[in-house]
């Protein structure tokens, strides 16, 4: 497990949002956040009632998780949010410790940019904050970067088998969303919430 | 449920029994001291998972996440917090269609002392009038089951989010 960010690998989003998708067995719930994070979740697996996306939110996705992880504490629960999304609700990590949710873990996709803004750069690229370490200091013990992709599947791994909360952070390239989601909420909640509705 | 069979009688006591009596077992707020009994109150009781939130709309986000998994919440907000929440609220809650509950402690009327307050206040109908969301103000400790319990149950029958706002008329506000 890597705790600094001097000597991390450059991974792909869909690449490894693709690869998280399909390594989970047990009907675990997977929160995309808005833009992004969310269309990598749609080309990972579109099929899958299992999925939420929350299309307009910013920095919702790991509370939204949050709120399905206590309702359902058998199940395990991912958020995948953008760097700059979480950077506008970074107080929810607190919230997150403090409650202690032993099934959530949040993955953040750290490029350093509002990329499907036009991609400009974040106050924290500039000041070098460390989005771990953040997570860390706010009561997340189990918050990590991945060094490459070995390392992020081992961190799945252990977010899927021991007690959270967990964070993962990853950094990964500029590259857009593969493809986009179809425009409809309620459909998206209709079907998220019958997937909820069948047990673990 | 494990309550004791003693009738509720005052407003917090209310709202707390109309949570259990349509399984509202999440309760999420960002503290404000006029909400000080009810929070205590569901703290207190085991029927409620209780904890505080950072944001309103944080809160928002935690408890729409639970109600898609089962698990019916509330968020308790002073009016400034709700002036946070148009773009969750349209965004998330109103476009997925689903029955968040709020309740606001309405400052900023019938006695602020503070300009800032008072315009934020008028922001607050206007907000949930835009978006179709019900809301009733409790005024009366008389009126105050009925309208808590149909507010919260129009809401699931209906999966549309609703707002309680707690009139200073009820709960005797900030002195
Ligand atoms: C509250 C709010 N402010 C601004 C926006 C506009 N906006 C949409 S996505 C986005 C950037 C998201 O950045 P990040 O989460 O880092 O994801 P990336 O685009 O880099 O994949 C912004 C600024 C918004 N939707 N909501």
């Amino acid at each position: 497990m890597t705790e600094t960010t001097g000597n991390l690998h450059v991974m792909n989003r869909a690449a490894l949002t693709k690869r998280l998708v399909a390594g989970l067995k047990n009907r675990e719930a997977v929160i995309g956040g808005i833009g992004n994070s969310n269309w990598d979740l749609w080309a990972a697996d579109r099929t899958r009632g299992e999925n939420f996306y929350m299309l307009g939110s910013m920095g919702l996705a790991a509370p939204i998780a949050m709120g399905v992880a206590i309702a359902q504490p058998k199940r395990r629960v991912f958020a995948l949010e953008g760097d700059g999304s979480l950077l506008m609700q970074l107080g929810c990590l607190s919230t997150i410790a403090a409650q202690g949710v032993r099934n959530l873990c949040v993955v953040v996709w750290d490029n350093g940019i509002y990329q499907i803004t036009g991609g400009q750069g974040t106050p924290a690229r500039a000041s070098g904050t460390d989005i771990v370490a953040i997570a860390r200091a706010s009561g997340i013990a189990s918050a990590a970067w991945a060094a490459d992709e070995a390392e992020f599947d081992a961190l799945v791994a252990r977010a899927l088998a021991t007690d959270g909360p967990h964070l993962i952070g990853v950094k990964i390239d500029n590259e857009p969303g593969r493809e986009q989601t179809d425009r409809d909420p309620i459909r998206f909640r209709e079907s998220f919430m019958r997937a909820m509705a069948l047990p673990v | 449920m494990n309550e004791p069979a003693r009738p509720a009688n005052t407003w917090h006591e209310i709202l707390r029994q109309a949570f259990k009596d349509h399984d509202v077992r999440l309760v999420t707020y960002v503290p404000d001291n006029v909400l000080r009994p009810l929070i205590e109150g569901c703290h207190a009781d085991p029927f409620f998972t209780t904890f505080p939130c950072v944001r309103e709309e944080e809160a928002v986000g935690i408890v729409t996440g639970a109600t898609m998994a089962g698990m019916r919440g509330v968020v308790l907000m002073q009016t400034s917090g709700f002036a946070t929440l148009p773009n969750v609220l349209a965004s998330l809650v109103v476009a997925c269609q689903v029955p968040v509950v709020m309740v606001v402690s309405e400052r900023g009327t019938l006695g602020e002392f503070n300009p800032g307050q008072a315009i934020v206040c008028r922001t607050m109908r206007p907000i949930l009038d835009s978006m179709g969301i019900e809301h009733h103000t409790m005024t009366r400790l008389d009126e105050a089951a009925f309208i808590a319990d149909r507010t919260i149950r129009q809401a699931f029958a209906t999966r549309w989010p609703a707002c309680l706002i707690l009139s200073p008329l009820l709960t005797g506000g900030r002195k």
